[in-house]
């Protein structure tokens, strides 16, 4: 059985920075492995340490600056990885699900996995559409938001729990092949251990260009274009207070204790 | 040409993007100058056609297709309903089963798409406005197509209103069988513990800003100087540090306590939908950009390692 899973480094903001043009300055911008894809990178591992002849497969659309983080999933026991890049890619402007889920298809097709896990959205742009998407394409069985898995391999069906709003949970039986939306909460990500990520080191991490997947530049430019970036007025009308510690404390001791907390 | 909209319903009810939907699209439809559909499959087809049924609206497609949400029965209903009525723009849901079909359908039809957007205009073309990095920056993004297809965020658009005389009309599906390969077997309320939280009066409610499982020994003392429950936001639940029923939020319980005090939370959007009916909101976080800060009535911009002591100490000392 083969699983691929979907990663992606996202970027995360300082709390203070500033916009340039149609991104945020750099100098504010650290870089991190997914929250979601952590999620569904440990739940492929899991699979593979429960299973006989499980391979997962790791594939990230970045640049050569997002190898650290697509080393990270082989650190967590993925047992190799695909990197998708090309200089069309850097000029094409927003990748938007469509373009990510193209691109992703022709891996999958190369691949022919069983499975494929995604994030349910990434945490910098959570258009939340990538997965589905690309289930479409590949004309795979899917669902959404998994926050429960079940696999029966032999019966060829994945028993998932799909979290709805307000505390529910849906019981659903997908057919395989599929591809599952992992939620956080499913499992505990494990951290890389020393040993996995010397290890990481040595595994094999294929690049892709996009003629490498039977791609040109015309299959990556998208119907989207990002015109702003900015932030947004403030509609906040709270009180902050200001001072030590201690002084902002004092202040807002009052107004709980005129709201009759605490007494 | 028309704005076609597609309702949600969950075990009976319709769900409120329903009707928020209709508001939104009513919005686009008239700067496009063009008609505003809606419609429902499944369930009780009849009496959410009665609900969809507000001003503005010009036709109501039902289709009687299954009783409950199955997303290969509705991505067939939808793109065939779509290829009948040709809308110009496709307006769904941005809810968990929203996107559970959305983007299915969107990329059947050929039809690009945007999710999660926080308003639209159309002025020749479609640009619609999202949220990025957790609501910390907000983008603009021109559509370049005639025919798009967004998702629209719960609760941006007030639910419409008024009764209108739209024309119901009976859409006939044909569902390929061999391609629904997922069945919906039941549903599962998340349960456990023994608190409420939707019950208390005030609520300390505390976020990854914690850092450490250890740390949420200040807030319990905290919780107990104010006579208070604790709550969290997600992370600490996945983290496993506090019970299910304890976790606030769209996917936890939604709480309208008199007062929230929300320690090292950001405000993503999907926590707010479950708190912001509180009656007084106190945010406590270093950063002055977190989103929270918007809807809070009080704000300390501090080390949460710092204040909560303090403050502690306020109502102990
Ligand atoms: C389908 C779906 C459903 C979801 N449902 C829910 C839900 O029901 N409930 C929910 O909460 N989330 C939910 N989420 C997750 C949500 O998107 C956020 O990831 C989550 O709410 C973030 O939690 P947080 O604010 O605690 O963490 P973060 O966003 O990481 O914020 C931590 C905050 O702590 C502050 N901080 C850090 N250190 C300190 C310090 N020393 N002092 C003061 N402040 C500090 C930071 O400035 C930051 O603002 C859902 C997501 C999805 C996709």
């Amino acid at each position: 059985m083969k699983i691929l899973v979907t990663v992606k480094q996202v970027a995360v903001v300082e709390d203070e920075f500033e916009i340039d043009g149609l991104s945020i300055d750099d100098r504010y911008v650290t870089d991190d492995l997914n929250e979601w894809d952590d999620y569904a990178v440990e739940a492929a591992v899991q699979i593979r340490e429960a299973g006989e002849d499980v391979e997962v497969v790791a594939v990230t659309i970045g640049d050569a600056d997002t190898e650290d983080t697509i080393r990270q999933a082989l650190a967590k026991g993925a047992d190799r990885a695909i990197r998708v890049w090309d200089d069309a890619l850097a000029e094409a402007g927003l990748l938007d699900p469509e373009t990510k889920a193209r691109l992703l298809a022709a891996v999958a097709e190369e691949e022919d996995p069983d499975l494929v896990l995604t994030g349910v959205q990434s945490a910098d742009d959570g258009f939340g559409a990538t997965g589905v998407t690309l289930a479409e394409k590949i004309g795979f069985e899917w669902a959404a938001v998994v926050n429960a898995l079940d696999l029966d391999r032999k019966a060829g069906v994945a028993h998932v729990h799909r979290e709805l709003e307000g505390g529910v949970d849906e019981l659903t039986d997908v057919s395989l092949p599929a591809v599952l939306t992992i939620q956080t909460g499913i499992n505990e990500p494990r951290y890389a251990s020393l040993r996995g990520i010397r290890q990481a080191q040595s595994k094999e991490l294929a690049e892709y260009g996009l003629s490498d997947l039977g791609l040109s530049a015309a299959d990556v430019e998208s119907p989207l274009e990002q015109t702003a970036l900015y932030e947004p007025e403030s509609e906040s009308d709270a009180t902050v207070f200001e001072g030590s510690a201690e002084e902002t404390a004092a202040e807002l001791a009052g107004v709980l204790r005129e709201r009759g907390v605490g007494q | 040409m028309t704005v076609l909209t597609v309702a949600e319903h969950r075990r009976g009810e319709l769900r409120d993007v329903s009707l928020e939907a209709l508001t939104a699209g009513r919005e686009l439809a008239d700067e496009a100058g063009v008609e505003l559909h809606t419609a429902v499959v499944g369930g009780d087809v009849e009496a959410f056609a009665d609900r969809l049924n507000r001003e503005g609206v010009e036709t109501i497609h039902t289709i009687d297709e299954s009783e409950e949400f199955n997303h290969d029965v509705y991505v067939q209903a939808v793109a065939q309903l779509a290829d009948a009525v040709s809308p110009q723009f496709l307006l769904l849901p941005n809810t968990v089963n929203g996107l559970d079909y959305a983007p299915a359908v969107a990329s059947r039809l050929d039809r690009p798409l945007v999710t999660d957007v926080v308003d639209l205009e159309y002025d020749g073309e479609l640009t619609a406005t999202r949220e990025l990095y957790g609501s910390k920056v907000e983008t603009t993004i021109d559509v370049h197509s005639e025919t798009p297809a967004v998702t629209v965020r719960p609760a941006e658009w007030p639910a419409a209103t008024g009764t209108g005389d739209a024309t119901v009309e009976s859409f006939d599906v044909d569902i390929d069988e061999s391609a629904v390969r997922s069945t919906v077997t039941g549903f599962e309320e998340v349960s456990g513990g023994d608190v409420d939280i939707s019950d208390a009066d005030v609520l300390v409610s505390v976020g990854r800003g914690i850092e450490e499982e250890e740390n949420l020994d200040m807030i319990r003392d905290l919780a107990e100087a104010l006579d208070a429950t604790v709550s969290a936001s997600r992370p600490i639940i996945d983290n496993g540090w506090l019970e299910k029923n304890r976790q606030v939020g769209q996917s936890g319980k939604v709480v309208t306590p008199d007062v929230y005090i929300a320690i090292g939370i950001s405000g993503a959007v999907q926590h707010v939908a479950g708190m912001k009916g509180s009656d007084t909101i106190v945010a406590i976080n270093s950063d002055p950009n977190a989103p929270i800060f918007d809807i809070a009535d009080y704000g300390i911009v501090d080390d949460l390692f710092e204040v909560v002591p303090a403050l502690i100490e306020q109502f102990e000392g």
